[in-house]
């Protein structure tokens, strides 16, 4: 039976394990570690901690979370593809005043960092949402989902346009407490995701989490109809990965200062490796959590191997290090 | 001890063909203690390498929280893709990752009640631990057994041991009556006095089937099967419209406040769509003068 017990660092040297570090920075907030769960993946955390403790994690990415309750897609939600899915759930939620009446104090009184993902239909909805959670006890940072290709706002998609990107996120930015890092949440979907994050972070943004879904399409070829009740779905899992490390690289690139939460199809300690040297500062684990309730606890165990074993002790000496140039023999 | 559900490595110690079906013995120790009928496992299935990355949902059929092996757990199962392929191909001894008891198990009547247990194809699998579990309460048990053609139906003899009668009917007329389950579930009931069905089958045998119930003016206990990609409440892609206590139609998760419902509450032909009238629904957002961004785009649904 799998009861995980996740060690927080710094751990004191050991005879068998040599020290290592895995705290990291987003902005003003120090986790304990880079291990986050994926907005959408881990509903508030409540059903994950069934299989493993929560708080072991460096947070708990919520739900992205309306103004309004809302019921979301029609079914069929998923359809599974080639090592990964498509999605169409339709933001399906409570609301804001349910998540802090209900979600965010059980987090808080767990002890767990949340990370609050909120989404809305313009501007002002993104703005009333941070508004209404300035203050709220337990929150830790917001991610700021500008990029979810589920919600259909008379075609306009935040994250696919610079300066509605940004408009979003000062407004997010004004209406938050200084301390309280924003996130804003970028989509591959773009030709040029180093100009979306850049207006991002003139904006204010303290920190990017990239990837969100792929928009993708599946055809039931016994029905001859499209799979999902929605058409269309966003595509996650170890298909996109090669895709989020791209994004993570040029970003990381281009702005080497501002902290990246790495997520898209990590499995494995290995791939939450690869992401940090691509720049990642954090990594996300969300779909691998569907085929394995323990994969964010058991991807942090793994991440430590594997930073051990490669004698990079600290997250800090790993984010990036892909992008040093080779020493010369 | 939690009640919850737990994740085990086991492996699987016995498969068989039984029809159309595969009858699998799986080591999961811990999971046999806690599990009710109507509860649900789920594997993982491809490997470790696997490109498949969902877990698949079956339901239980049997449990022995003591055996030689430690606690066992045995499910029954169709293979449909390529998923449920790679499962019936596997030997005994390969190590499977599996999670449970999930989900809401069926309510148990009064002692002595009389019940009418309806199964579909291999729907008739989590009935059986059920059906032991009312006799243990003195309950009667009658059984309605249907599918497309006799492999398909599962467990007729067990039935034939538990129950007071067994009624079988297949769509071909292979075994037992010519035609649906409903064509012959009246009929039980009015024998056997039923004061509770309980069914697991498909969703158009569910929905006759609570219909029946109802027309006798006695509750269905339905267990639903949606498409899952997580078994355990994160994703929100299982739901189906379930009308609430307070007669609101919410989209509820069938993974944890079901698989098993009562069928008048669960919004039969709406399944596939959701309700104009249901709680959040792009209707009421404009209602309320909220967004404009419902997510929802007025698509058929294309179910299967
Ligand atoms: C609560 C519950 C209990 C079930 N009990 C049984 C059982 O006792 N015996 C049995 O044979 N089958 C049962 N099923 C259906 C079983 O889960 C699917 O047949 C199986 O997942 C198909 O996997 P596949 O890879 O072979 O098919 P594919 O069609 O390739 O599967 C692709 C994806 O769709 C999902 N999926 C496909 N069909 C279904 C379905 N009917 N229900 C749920 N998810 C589906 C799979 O999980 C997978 O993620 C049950 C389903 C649920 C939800
Ligand atoms: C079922 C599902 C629901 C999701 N819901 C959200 C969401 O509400 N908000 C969000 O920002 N991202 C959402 N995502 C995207 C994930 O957070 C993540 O960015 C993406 O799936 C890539 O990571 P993965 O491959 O590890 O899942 C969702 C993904 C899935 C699969
Ligand atoms: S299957 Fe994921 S919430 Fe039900």
């Amino acid at each position: 039976m799998t009861r995980f017990s996740v060690r927080t660092i710094p751990a004191p040297a050991m005879r068998d394990e040599p020290r290592y570090d895995l705290t990291t920075r987003l902005g003003a907030l120090e986790l304990p570690n880079p291990v986050l769960t994926a907005s959408g993946c881990a509903a508030a955390g409540r059903e994950l901690d069934q299989f493993f403790d929560v708080s072991a994690l460096g947070a708990v990415v919520t739900k992205s979370i309306l103004l309004d309750p809302r019921s979301g897609r029609p079914t069929p939600r998923m359809a599974e593809t080639a090592s990964g899915m498509l999605n169409s759930i339709g933001l399906q939620g409570p609301g804001i005043d349910a998540f802090l009446e209900h979600d965010l104090p059980w987090l808080h009184g767990k002890g767990a960092r949340a990370v609050v993902s909120i989404a809305g239909g313009s501007v002002d909805e993104y703005a009333e949402l941070a508004g209404r959670l300035r203050g709220a006890p337990g929150l830790s940072a917001l991610e700021v989902n500008i990029s979810c290709p589920n919600v259909a706002d008379r075609g306009l998609v935040f994250a696919c346009d610079p300066r509605a990107a940004a408009s979003v996120i000062s407004a997010v930015r004004a209406r938050s407490a200084p301390d309280v890092p924003v996130l804003a949440k970028l989509s591959p979907d773009v030709t040029d995701i180093v100009a979306i994050a850049r207006a991002c972070v003139e904006a204010g943004a303290d920190g990017l989490s990239m990837i969100n879904t792929l928009l993708g399409m599946a055809i039931d070829t016994d029905t001859l109809r499209p799979h999902l009740g929605g058409v269309t779905g966003g595509l996650s899992g170890p298909a996109v990965k090669p895709v989020a490390v791209r994004c993570i690289w040029q970003v990381h690139a281009a702005l080497p200062e501002v902290p990246i939460v790495g997520m898209g199809g990590v499995r494995t300690g290995l791939d939450a490796l690869e992401m940090i040297l691509a720049g990642a500062s954090a990594v996300a684990v969300g779909t691998a959590t569907f085929g394995d309730p323990s994969a964010p606890v058991r991807v942090l165990t793994e991440l430590r191997h594997a930073l051990v074993d490669r004698g990079l002790p600290t997250v800090a000496d790993a984010v990036g290090y892909a992008h040093r140039p080779v020493a010369p023999p | 001890m939690n009640d919850g559900p737990v994740q085990v490595r086991g492996e699987l110690l016995m498969l068989r063909k039984v029809g159309a079906y595969h009858h699998a013995t799986l080591v999961a120790p811990g999971i046999a203690e806690r599990t009710r009928p109507g509860q649900f496992v789920a594997l993982a299935v491809g490997g470790p390498s696997s490109a498949l990355s969902l877990r698949r949902a079956f339901s239980i059929y049997k449990v022995s929280p003591q055996g030689v092996y430690g606690g066992t757990v045995e499910i029954v199962f169709a293979v449909t893709g390529a998923g449920t392929a790679w499962l019936a191909a596997q030997h005994p001894h390969t190590a499977l990752d599996v999670v449970g008891p999930l989900g809401r198990p069926f309510t148990l009547p009064r002692a002595s009640a009389s019940a009418t247990l309806v199964g579909g194809g291999y729907g008739s699998a989590p009935l059986f631990g059920l059906a032991e579990t009312l006799r243990g309460r003195g309950c009667r048990v009658d059984f309605v057994l249907g599918a497309a053609a006799q492999d398909r139906i599962f467990g007729a003899l067990d039935a034939r041991r538990i129950a007071s009668t067994v009624a079988v009917t297949t769509d071909d007329g292979s075994l037992g009556t010519k035609g649906w389950v409903t064509d012959v579930l009246p009929d039980v009931m009015s024998r056997a006095g039923t004061e509770v069905v309980y069914a697991c089958g498909p969703m158009a045998m569910l929905r006759a089937v609570s219909a029946v119930a109802a027309a006798h003016g006695v509750p269905a206990q339905c267990a639903v099967e949606e498409s899952m990609a997580c078994g355990i409440g994160v994703c929100m892609t299982c739901v189906l419209p379930v009308v609430g206590d307070d007669g609101v139609t919410r989209m509820v998760r069938s993974c944890v406040e079901g698989p098993v419902f009562l069928g008048d509450r669960v919004r039969w032909d709406d399944v596939g769509t959701v309700p104009p009238d249901t709680f959040g629904a792009p209707a009421a957002n404009v209602a309320t003068g909220a967004s404009g961004a419902t997510g929802a785009t007025g698509a058929t649904g294309g179910r299967r």
